[in-house]
């Protein structure tokens, strides 16, 4: 009937957008690091060491964040850290993703032997304490941006595979499934048609909290010194170094906390906001 | 000439091994609608499923015969099973909310088994789920295949099933419980087109329901089932007139009356459950001698 059910219609809102926006930042930042970065993150100047940001005394000009105890450009050094940080939440998050939500869905939907080994092999999985798992890899794979990634997806495959198991068996018992096998469908062909637009939702969400996690990660790995090479930027190794000069120089560790703080944020946001947005059953 | 013969059909649960159906026996010829009838967990809806080949994974079939315009389905390899049953059978299912892909526009959940099955190209398949949405009487069908189902009414979506599972001609139609899930007023237009379209279209109908009230209108013949088992089998009009079992006389004194409102609801007497359950039971010492 033509009542008001075709025509509702919702607002992205603003935290889409902010975290859009705030995202889009980093994407330009990481990508026109070279460019736009005011100076070399790596020069060190120990006459221009624990400046100010711009707005206290001393600062000087050209030095916007301020400068770490070895005089490098706490700006710069973000922008360029921003790379690697985006660099895992894109590649690690992604992998993750499709291994594991590919698990869960032949998991939930095919159900039997398919099944039981995938769901004993995720509690199996799940035992292992993730941080020293995650230590563990590192240290047997060598640091280094793909040990990272590497370590990320070994670790987080779970996370989606026991949602995305959950889901696709709660899809396989509606009676569109049925319909659909009731036409003579193929067991694949109703999967990818009837299942997965269904769970895509959830799949989007959790991607873009796994975006987050693996900026956490990454992070946390870097604070343990098990990232990559000490040389280059990273926001894990600069609040492992800002940590030890917080009573001089507190700008040298909140600003990659606020980069972090907002970046995990942003994602977690996003993936919410979309879901708002596109997912049809909530609309 | 029945188009669909269930012989002796038993069918149980996975490891417990406890009975879902008990050599059911039943036909239904070409053009007549048959009613499956019973309380809830009799195994209507069991037999329906078995027909069309989607009984749950926890259940499995352990003897009998289903067969399909003369081919016993059972005996097919599984893909084979399914093109045939796919080629000559639909559903009406039970829950017109969540027997629409929320995720898929109506066009293509209403043509899927023509494309799928009879092949047809894209258009003359949309042209010909416009004439089906002319023929359940949705005003707007144009619209209305654009739309996805949560932009639509119960009544609207059950009316869109009610195309779909008549699109590809299907010679069989079980329609599991098809007026359950919806109000009163709607359930009884919905009820007047299903009649209408298979009376047109000369469809045979297996009607899944608990509502006798439902039967006398729209089935010539029925089958009363108790625990899996067939107490029952006959022309509804002797049905109604003198029904043979026990059961079948207590579920139909049990039915509601609508002349007389206030009247108190009338149990099935346990007498009448402690009879047929030792048939049950009977039957089972029977199965497991025999």
């Amino acid at each position: 009937m033509a009542d008001g059910r075709a025509q509702i219609r919702r607002r992205a809102g603003p935290r889409l957008w902010l975290s859009a926006l705030w995202l889009g930042l980093l994407a330009l930042a990481a990508l026109l690091a070279p460019w736009i970065a005011p100076k070399d993150p790596l020069a060190q100047d120990l006459f221009l060491g624990r400046l100010p940001p711009f707005w206290a005394a001393g600062a000087e000009p050209g030095y916007w964040l301020g400068t770490d105890s070895l005089g490098r450009d706490v700006l710069s050094r973000l922008i360029h850290g921003a790379r690697l940080a985006l660099t895992v939440a894109l590649v690690a998050g992604s992998i993750t993703c499709l291994i594991g939500a590919t698990l869960g869905l032949l998991a939930g939907y095919l159900r039997g032997w398919v099944d039981i080994v995938i769901s004993r092999a995720i509690d199996i999985w799940m035992a292992f304490p993730p941080v020293l798992f995650s230590i563990l890899l590192i240290a047997v794979l060598g640091p280094g941006l793909s040990s990272i990634i590497i370590a990320i997806v070994v670790i987080d495959w779970t996370r989606f595979a026991r949602v995305v198991r959950a889901e696709a068996m709660a899809q396989g018992a509606m009676d569109y499934v049925a319909s659909a096998q009731v036409a003579g469908r193929s067991r694949l062909s109703t999967m990818v048609t009837e299942i997965l637009p269904n769970v895509l939702p959830t799949i989007v969400v959790l991607l873009t909290l796994e975006m987050g996690i693996a900026v956490i990660v990454e992070a946390i790995l870097s604070f343990v010194n098990l990232s990559i090479s000490t040389d280059d930027p990273t926001w894990g190794g600069m609040i492992a170094e800002g940590r030890t000069s917080i009573h001089q120089a507190w700008w040298v560790l909140i600003f990659p906390l606020i980069a972090l703080f907002l970046t995990v944020l942003s994602f977690s946001q996003l993936g919410e906001g979309l879901k708002d947005r596109y997912d049809p059953v909530l609309r | 000439m029945s188009f669909l013969t269930v012989t002796n059909l038993s069918a149980r649960l996975k490891g417990t091994g406890f009975p879902i159906l008990r050599r059911v026996s039943l036909s239904v010829a070409a053009g007549q609608v048959h009613g499956l009838v019973g309380e809830s967990g009799a195994g209507k809806s069991m037999i329906g499923k078995a027909v069309l080949g989607i009984l749950p994974s926890s259940v499995e079939i352990t003897e009998g015969r289903i067969e399909l315009d003369g081919v016993d389905l059972l005996s097919l390899p599984l893909k084979e099973r399914r093109r045939r049953i796919g080629a000559t059978a639909a559903l009406i299912p039970q829950d017109p909310l969540t027997a629409l892909n929320p995720s898929r526009r109506i066009a293509p959940q209403v043509t899927d088994r023509l494309v799928d099955i009879l092949g047809w190209a894209r258009a003359r398949a949309n042209a010909r789920a416009l004439e089906l949405l002319h023929e359940v009487q949705i005003p707007d069908p144009e619209r209305v295949l654009r739309s996805y189902p949560h932009e639509l009414s119960g009544g609207m979506r059950q009316r869109i099933l009610i195309a779909s599972a008549f699109a590809a001609e299907p010679k069989l139609i079980v329609a599991d419980e098809p007026t359950t899930a919806l109000d009163v007023t709607v359930q009884k237009q919905i009820l007047k087109l299903i009649a209408e379209m298979q009376a047109r279209h000369g469809t045979a109908l297996l009607f899944v329901t608990h509502d006798l009230g439902v039967v006398s209108k729209v089935c010539q013949s029925l089958s009363v089932l108790y625990g899996g088992m067939v107490v029952e089998d006959t022309p509804v009009r002797d049905f109604f007139r003198a029904p043979a079992h026990a059961y079948s006389r207590a579920l139909l004194a049990a039915t509601p009356k609508y002349t007389d409102p206030m009247a108190s609801l009338v149990p099935v007497p346990e007498a009448v459950i402690a009879g047929v359950q030792a048939e049950l039971a009977a039957f089972d010492r029977g199965a497991r001698h025999g």
